[in-house]
């Protein structure tokens, strides 16, 4: 698990006159997050595991816009997304995959119309892809058996109506998947969205993430798992809160199946 | 004869003033910019089919749609007697369809009956659920008041359009003994044995103006009402957002800001862009924003899913429609007066508690759009005042100097390739 791996950047893959299938958008909560690096890490496995040519843009990544967008803040959102495009542009970048579903979105679906064309997947849907071609074989291993909850991400479930790939994905770990009440359209926010996760939650009974950590802490799983590094700290802290993180793991779906793997 | 002038007379009054007020609501939505959403033309008229004609999103809470479904069947076939409830009142007949339908007549009759009562039903259903229900959208802070007012107005008056019906129908039966066979009616009738011919008659003549000027009446009504849904989901529908789910409409006047000042040559077309960026009152929201506050029926389903609200926050979706909507009357009764949408209606505080989760549009059985209206204020507040919370300056800050909300150097971006 902790070996070094080595991951070219675009420029360097470039200045190599090579091109890679896809390149592997990492966000800013995949770089800089601990928690989120993790996951990070695992889905880059699972890419050279399925021997897919991949790069990232490291240094030349930035952020989406996505957080200053939906706080209001248009000018900066596409300062960041004509500069990302111009970027991705200048690359040829075709095909992008991404961990977190707020840079998904905003690639997939507000990109176009500022020039930035570009074929998007969630790591969900692209590791759903890998297990149908058999690029990727994974066992249930350490999961087999085990009780899993699903949180669905906003921004990859009711924006962009993708619930059946983490699904799919997560069902090839022959665990037992189980739902919450609120789920897929009705699925409950983690309360990160909106740029949430960088301010304090406005006065009320309860935290968001702790009412949604409570809803899947009630289904008494052994893993809750998620597809957003933000859903995962707004659960993982909850989790935390209601002192169950010695019983409850929180896991991305790449890291589910990275373990699995025993990579 | 006088009978005919009153009629024509009371039908031409309902009329005109329901015109005046349809001339006063266009003024009203008029105050905001346009929606440019008439594209797209074959995709508009499906969802308008699917959403407002199909009720293709009340499936997600069956017991309501089960009902919902009786009033507005209900609603629209029995309406079609106003047809001849009109030709009868203008031309001084009696049943005019009678004859031209033949034997068909008859069993509509019974149709609508069977609706009629099948209405009543419901709309107590419905008004039982607000007396002794424990369901917590129909009891909002946001709803005291009017909105409560005019949920229990539109029931009782949907009963007592439903209940002249039957009483008519019941009246004549009595007094032509059973020839027409209609079964509710005819159960009624049971009731009216003994009652003179002379008052049994003045009964169904009263029963049928009372059908007739309570229909006139309903629809003047609508107006100041959320029952308004019932002619507006149809346009509301057509003005739906056809571009992806995810996506905020990307603000040209911005687009063009950042052009030219990357490209000194770059002259952009500025005539179109509004006054200030964002929405800090009617006129800088959209026509489409105003349509759906009209459109809003207050069901609060929306309200319902909304994360901030479920856990306690200021915000409700559903309170944000019926500010938008109140802002508007308040600005068509008074053009000049000194308030605006944003803190005389709307608090920063319930701005800032959206996630953006999309739940309240996703909810909404009409294609109605708060996170629209809160991402425009949102925008305002920002880009006009720069008065977001410190922490989303920060951030904004952040993402400025170094992208990525967090303040970490850009090229640390690939440290993580290189850790363990």
């Amino acid at each position: 698990m902790s070996e070094l791996i080595s991951i070219p950047t675009l420029a360097e893959m470039t200045a190599k006159n090579e091109t890679p299938d896809i390149l592997f958008w990492v966000g800013c909560a995949g770089s800089f997050d601990d928690r989120a690096k993790k996951i990070t890490k695992a889905f880059a496995r699972l890419l050279m595991r399925a021997e897919i040519k991949f790069a990232v843009l490291g240094a030349e990544e930035s952020c989406s816009g996505d957080p200053a967008r939906r706080a209001g803040n248009e000018f900066l959102y596409q300062m960041q997304a004509l500069a990302n495009i111009e970027t991705l542009n200048t690359y040829k970048v075709q095909r992008i995959v991404t961990t977190c579903p707020h840079c998904f979105n905003t690639l997939k679906n507000e990109y176009p119309e500022l020039g930035g064309k570009y074929e998007v997947f969630h790591h969900t849907q692209f590791l759903k892809t890998l297990l149908e071609e058999g690029k990727l074989k994974v066992e249930g291993g350490a999961f087999k058996g085990k009780r899993v909850v699903f949180h669905d991400p906003c921004y990859l479930g009711r924006m962009n109506g993708e619930y059946e790939a983490p699904r799919k994905v997560l069902s090839a770990l022959e665990s037992e998947l189980i739902e919450m009440k609120r789920c897929k359209q009705k699925g409950l926010c983690c309360g990160a969205g909106g740029s949430q996760m960088f301010k304090e939650p406005e006065k009320g009974v309860i935290d968001i993430n702790l009412e949604r950590s409570k809803e899947a802490l009630a289904s008494d799983p052994q893993i809750i798992a998620t597809g957003c590094p933000f859903c995962n700290t707004m659960i993982s802290d909850g989790v935390k809160h209601f002192n169950q993180e010695g019983k409850v793991q929180v896991l991305d779906i790449a890291e589910a199946i990275s373990q699995a793997d025993d990579l | 004869m006088i009978q005919q002038i009153v009629f024509a007379t009371l039908f031409f009054i309902g009329g005109t003033i329901f015109t005046l007020k349809i001339l006063r609501l266009r003024k009203g939505l008029a105050m905001a910019r346009p929606s440019n959403r008439n594209d797209q033309k074959a995709k508009r008229w499906k969802v308008m089919t699917r959403v407002a004609l199909g009720q293709g999103k009340m499936g997600t809470r069956p017991l309501a749609a089960f009902f919902h479904l009786i009033v507005y069947v209900g609603f629209v076939i029995i309406n079609l007697e106003v047809i001849e409830i009109l030709l009868d009142g203008l031309l001084g007949t009696h049943r005019i369809l009678k004859n031209p339908l033949g034997s068909f007549y008859n069993p509509i009759m019974s149709i609508f009956e069977w609706l009629g009562v099948a209405v009543i039903i419901a709309c107590v259903a419905f008004l039982f659920r607000r007396w002794f229900g424990t369901i917590p959208r129909l009891k909002h802070k946001e709803l005291v008041g009017w909105p409560q007012r005019d949920a229990h107005i539109i029931l009782y008056t949907e009963i007592v359009l439903m209940v002249a019906l039957l009483i008519m129908n019941a009246a004549e039966e009595a007094s032509l003994k059973n020839s027409a066979p209609f079964f509710f009616s005819n159960i009624l009738a049971q009731g009216l044995t003994g009652i003179s011919p002379e008052n049994l008659y003045a009964i169904e003549k009263t029963a049928w103006w009372v059908h007739f000027i309570g229909i006139l009446a309903f629809l003047n009504y609508l107006p100041y009402s959320k029952h308004f849904h019932i002619i507006l989901a149809f346009p509301n529908t057509w003005y739906s957002k056809l571009t992806k789910r995810g996506a905020i409409s990307p603000m040209a006047a911005v687009t063009n800001e950042i052009k030219a000042m990357m490209d000194t040559s770059f002259v952009p077309d500025i005539s179109n862009n509004p006054k200030h960026f964002g929405a800090k009152d009617i006129s800088d929201l959209h026509f489409a924003n105003l349509l759906n506050a009209y459109t809003c029926t207050e069901c609060g389903r929306c309200t319902d899913e909304c994360p901030a609200n479920q856990t306690g926050k200021l915000l409700s979706p559903r309170k944000i429609m019926i500010s938008t909507r109140n802002r508007v009357e308040e600005l068509i009764k008074n053009p000049e007066n000194e308030l605006y949408l944003l803190d005389n209606h709307i608090t920063r505080e319930e701005l800032w508690a959206c996630t953006t989760c999309n739940a309240c549009v996703e909810a909404c059985p009409l294609n109605i759009d708060p996170l629209d209206i809160i991402i425009q204020m949102r925008q305002y507040l920002v880009m006009e005042e720069s008065s977001a919370p410190q922490s989303i300056n920060a951030m904004n800050t952040n993402i400025e100097n170094n992208g990525a909300p967090w303040a970490y150097s850009q090229a640390d971006r690939g440290i993580w390739i290189k850790e363990e």
